[in-house]
């Protein structure tokens, strides 16, 4: 039960979308935590919970006949609409959402008074349930060529990696602070997937410092480095995922991409995926046309264009094969990159982690992949999902894409997924919720000092405890499937 | 007339096979006077691909030397190329397919040459008798009678020999409204809702032309169908401008004045040469791989085709409604009543009536709403969306109809008992068939064509229980509501099973569709193992009873 009653508004409507008819009628309670609406109509008792994290944006309406109409948006796209019979109560209702929705400092988020009732062993138990050391095990490293390192254990390296990376062998502490240097905020190329079958590896890190004519030693070193630590073959990819466009333009300030004359052997690419600004105009653009009241046919298809969502969802998944591919086929070492490397770089490595690697389609596999390659590197889902309130242009749905484009490959591929369509909800919901601490703060220095592995549940176990409703009933098992393949053709996106 | 006159090269060796997805595979080409059929002997991989003549839509060819390419594009949306050695050979090749592709006779098509290899258990040119619906309607109400007043097609050329009519009227007054309705196509009963009593009529246009020609019979039969006070709803799927217009033609709609009773409501659906267009510009951004996502989803939006089906299924909600909600009856008609007309009342009796989300009442309900309801087959049918003939009534009405079902079941997977496979199945035979059911444009015509006597029934093949069980849904469960289907556009898709099939690889979906067969058969088995531990279990305690009372 919730704690602390704040607020209880009695003759409320919920407006259903669908059958605007049939407008339920009841209470409307405000806690600490949540807003609860009970509907009083209905037969059986409904109970609507929107949790003040998920609330987007609350907006009063020009009075109708009804009442005082107060519309809801929600972070995983619910949609609420309440009708309230008194001005002063939808006043009152409306100011206090607004401020409940925003917390402003951390200790406000509900991860931090979120008690299931569990014993302090199960709650440290759960955080140690997921460890990256094994799945880099898995990868067969420690090995001749790639080591973990605890380097970064004072965030010497980088402020926003955790304190073990992987990186070569051969590169010594000299070229990883020489690289690091380098690189926008000392994110230095380190490895993300290593496919065992031929030793091509995955690396990532951010853009160099390379302005229009700036180069580094160590920074080329390291890339070497990497190169030879696949011996398979001759040459490596460096894979900038920004337009070309962009990245040029970050030239100008001290910013940039490499200079392939400078790093022996690497072929280089543009992949063009635009940046955390268009994508946020893209899903608003989306969403408009999502609520419009009785569109036509044409209507929504030329807003479901003209939004581009489906495109940048298209690029992403492009993006993901492409990597895949290379590894895999020309059996190559990729090493990938944006401006900083924490939104476009995770979206594309974790997707062809995906597609090479079938561990990363199970329960267990998934939960690894988004701790290592969002939560451990750095992806920063406080700014990108508004827990606090900040600066709008921060916000962008970088998650919520990578999300979608597993998505798109449930459509096609609907027995090569441990978990179902339900797990991926819930994971998002989740990404926002701020109900666990999994994905506070920004990097793994911001949890440590708020503390959220002593005073914070993991969401993971709480997920596995309800694997039963959330697995795929069509799953053929870890070997049924080893890489996927996606048509990537425009019509194949749903 | 001889096929072999018209295939000089019968044969062709080192033929190669391309299609999208596929290898390519190099094999042999036979012609025969029905079928093209590709044999390849490889001894990994020896395959053989029958293609019928009336299948193939268009062809192209072209040379490179002496290397000749035949592109095939099929009426079911397939598109093979063939690679055939010597240009004689290869233009000999050409001309036959496009000679045998388009014969212009009837019973020169494969259904009057085709000899089943099954056996027929039913015959499926009388599974589906009028009568037997009849007698189905009589076990509710009397209020209906059977009328051979068009025994002989005299009355209405694409009417069937027996219709059902309301019981107050006779078959002179029947004669005097077909004089009043386009081609005779008097109202006829559609569909009896049974839960209210209510009654779906379908016809022609009236034929009032501008000086307001009226005809008491005609009002006479339309209201027999009212309940006393009720007001009933007239459907024109013409626009009120359309219908207007219709009158100069000597057309028309129900006058207000003649028809107190009856609330005209246009919804409008479009003309069948719009549809056959913008089938053709959905399948043609279908097949091209070169676009963007911009561009893919403007085609998309351009080719009007998911418009089409959302007005209707529009339209059949709203029939659907005026009959369920509003309790009152309800008459369809169009222009000729032929196309759109029967399009809203096959959609509206899927969502009325659980009976025809079964397989025998779906089937029975394409025969009785399109066959012998006369929707034109052979002429709309004639060619698909890559025909370069500008020929003006061939139209994928039926394929809109299918497409709406499809949309329908998706929204309901667990209420239809046949599968998708089932609708495509039927597309393809309305298309090329070795079955005669889907020749002809009406019953008068199949019968003029002996096609009972002389060509196998569709219905007789795909009725067998080894055929059938491909075209099970796994999940059905009957439900006997009424089903409402959203039409916002987000719940509408395109038909990828129609549209995409030849374009993407399909080994995936089929391996869900297999797993979700086997989920259901373990259930079922696991079922039937818990009733016989519970019978066991009810036994032994009986048992104990018994000794217990010992």
């Amino acid at each position: 039960s919730p704690a602390v009653l704040l607020l209880q508004v009695e003759n409320v409507k919920l407006l259903d979308r669908y059958a605007s008819r049939k407008a339920a009628s009841g209470t409307l309670y405000l806690t600490a935590t949540h807003l609860i609406y009970v509907d009083a109509s209905a037969e059986v008792r409904k109970e609507t919970w929107i949790l003040h994290h998920h609330i987007s944006s609350v907006e009063k309406l020009p009075l109708t006949t009804a009442g005082y109409p107060l519309l809801i948006h929600c972070k995983n796209f619910h949609v609420a609409h309440f009708v309230i019979g008194q001005e002063r109560d939808c006043h009152d209702v409306f100011t206090s959402l607004l401020k409940l929705s925003q917390p402003v400092k951390p200790e406000e988020l509900y991860a931090f008074s979120y008690n299931p009732k569990m014993s302090k062993e199960s709650r440290e138990m759960g955080w140690k349930l997921i460890d990256l050391k094994l799945d880099y095990q898995r990868m067969g490293i420690p090995n001749d060529c790639w080591e973990i390192t605890d380097i970064n254990k004072d965030y010497e390296v980088c402020s926003t990696y955790p304190p073990e990376i992987v990186v070569p062998r051969a590169a010594t502490k000299a070229v990883v602070m020489g690289s690091s240097r380098f690189r926008s905020r000392g994110r230095i190329p380190v490895l993300s997937y290593l496919y065992k079958e031929n030793n091509a590896a995955l690396c990532r890190c951010s853009q160099p410092l390379a302005g229009f004519s700036a180069r580094c030693l160590e920074d080329e070193q390291m890339l070497q480095a990497i190169r030879e630590a696949n011996p398979g073959c001759p040459f490596m990819y460096v894979v900038d995922t920004r337009p070309k466009l962009n990245a040029m333009a970050n030239r100008a300030a001290g910013k940039g991409y490499e200079n392939e004359d400078n790093y022996e052997n690497i072929r280089f690419k543009f992949i063009g995926i635009e940046n955390i600004h268009v994508m946020r105009s893209s899903l608003q653009k989306l969403l408009e046309v999502c609520e419009m009241k009785s569109p036509s046919m044409s209507d929504f298809l030329t807003g479901l264009e003209n939004s581009g969502w489906l495109r940048h969802i298209k690029a992403v998944m492009d993006a993901g094969v492409f990597l895949a591919k290379a590894v895999r086929e020309e059996r190559a070492s990729v090493l990938v990159h944006c401006s900083d490397g924490w939104d476009r770089t995770a979206q594309v490595c974790s997707l062809a982690s995906l597609l090479l690697d079938p561990f990363y389609r199970t329960f267990k596999g998934f939960m690894v992949l988004i701790e290592k390659e969002w939560i451990a590197m750095g992806h920063k889902f406080s700014h990108r999902c508004g827990h606090l309130d900040g600066d709008p242009k921060e916000v962008s749905p970088v998650f919520t894409q990578f999300v979608e484009c597993v998505w798109q490959l449930m459509q096609q591929f609907p027995c090569s997924f441990e978990f179902s369509e339900r797990f991926l909800l819930e994971i998002h919901d989740h990404v926002y919720s701020c109900q666990f601490g999994n994905f506070l703060g920004t990097c793994h220095r911001d949890r440590e000092e708020l503390r959220i592995f002593e005073k914070t549940h993991s969401l993971w176990p709480f997920l596995l405890q309800r694997k039963q409703e959330l697995r795929n009933p069509l799953y053929r098992g870890f070997t049924a499937y080893k890489e996927l393949q996606p048509n990537t053709l425009p019509f194949s996106f749903q | 007339m001889e096929f072999a006159e018209l295939i000089k090269t019968p044969r062709a060796d080192n033929v190669v096979l391309h299609r999208p997805f596929h290898p390519a595979v190099e094999g042999t080409l036979c012609l025969t006077g029905h079928h093209l059929i590709f044999s390849s002997r490889r001894r990994d991989n020896a395959e053989e691909l029958w293609l019928l003549h009336s299948n193939i839509d268009s062809i192209e060819k072209r040379f490179v030397g002496s290397l000749g390419t035949i592109v095939i594009k099929c009426k079911d949306l397939r598109i093979i190329q063939l690679d055939i050695p010597g240009m004689e050979e290869c233009l000999n090749i050409a001309s036959s397919i496009e000679a045998l592709s388009t014969l212009d006779s009837v019973t020169l098509m494969y259904p009057f040459f085709y000899r089943p290899m099954f056996e027929v258990l039913e015959d499926g040119w009388s599974s589906f008798l009028l009568e037997q619906e009849f007698e189905h309607l009589s076990s509710v109400t009397n209020e209906w009678r059977l009328s051979c007043v068009n025994k002989d097609f005299s009355v209405c050329p694409s009417y069937p020999p027996v219709v059902i009519v309301p019981k107050s009227v006779d078959d002179e007054a029947l004669r005097k409204v077909a004089l009043f309705r386009y081609g005779g196509r008097f109202p006829v009963l559609s569909y009896y809702h049974k839960k209210n009593g209510m009654a779906m009529l379908r016809s022609s246009q009236p034929l009032t032309g501008t000086n307001g020609r009226r005809c008491k019979e005609d009002e006479k039969l339309i209201n027999a169908t009212l309940r006393s006070g009720r007001r009933g709803f007239v459907i024109d799927t013409r626009p009120l401008n359309v219908a207007q217009q219709a009158r100069a033609k000597g057309g028309g709609f129900e006058q207000e004045v003649h028809y107190p009773q009856w609330r005209r409501i246009h919804k409008y659906i479009e003309r069948f040469h719009i549809l056959q267009e913008s089938f053709i510009k959905l399948v043609e951004a279908c097949n091209d791989q070169s676009h963007n996502m911009d561009r893919w989803l403007s085609k998309l939006e351009a080719s009007n085709w998911l418009t089409h089906i959302k007005e209707l299924l529009t339209a059949a909600c709203l029939a659907a409604q005026c009959i369920d909600r509003e309790g009152a009856s309800v008459l369809v008609h169009g222009s000729e009543g032929t196309d759109s007309t029967l399009q809203v009342t096959s959609l509206a009796q899927i969502i009325l009536d659980p009976r025809c989300r079964t397989i025998r009442g779906f089937e029975a309900l394409v025969v009785r709403e399109w066959l012998q309801a006369g929707h034109p087959f052979q002429q709309r049918c004639a060619q698909s969306a890559y025909s370069n003939s500008k020929q003006k009534w061939e139209a994928p009405v039926f394929l809109l109809f299918l497409e709406c079902v499809w949309q329908i079941h998706r929204q309901f997977p667990c209420s239809f008992e046949f599968n998708e496979h089932f609708l495509i199945l039927l597309f393809e035979h309305a298309y090329a068939s070795q079955f005669g059911t889907f020749l002809g444009n009406n019953e008068s015509e199949r019968a003029k064509l002996k096609l009972p006597q002389k060509t196998m029934s569709l219905w007789s093949w795909v009725n067998r229980p080894e055929e059938l069980s491909r075209f099970q849904n796994p999940i059905y469960e009957a439900n006997s509501l009424v089903i409402w289907p959203s039409v916002a556009p987000q719940s509408l898709q395109l038909w990828e099973g129609i549209f995409l099939r030849w374009n993407r690889p399909s080994r995936f979906l089929e391996e869900a569709e297999e797993e979700r067969i086997n989920i259901i058969k373990y259930n079922k088995e696991l079922q039937a193992k818990v009733n016989v531990l519970r019978r066991q279990l009810a036994e032994m305690e009986t048992d104990g009873e018994v000794q217990e009372e010992e």
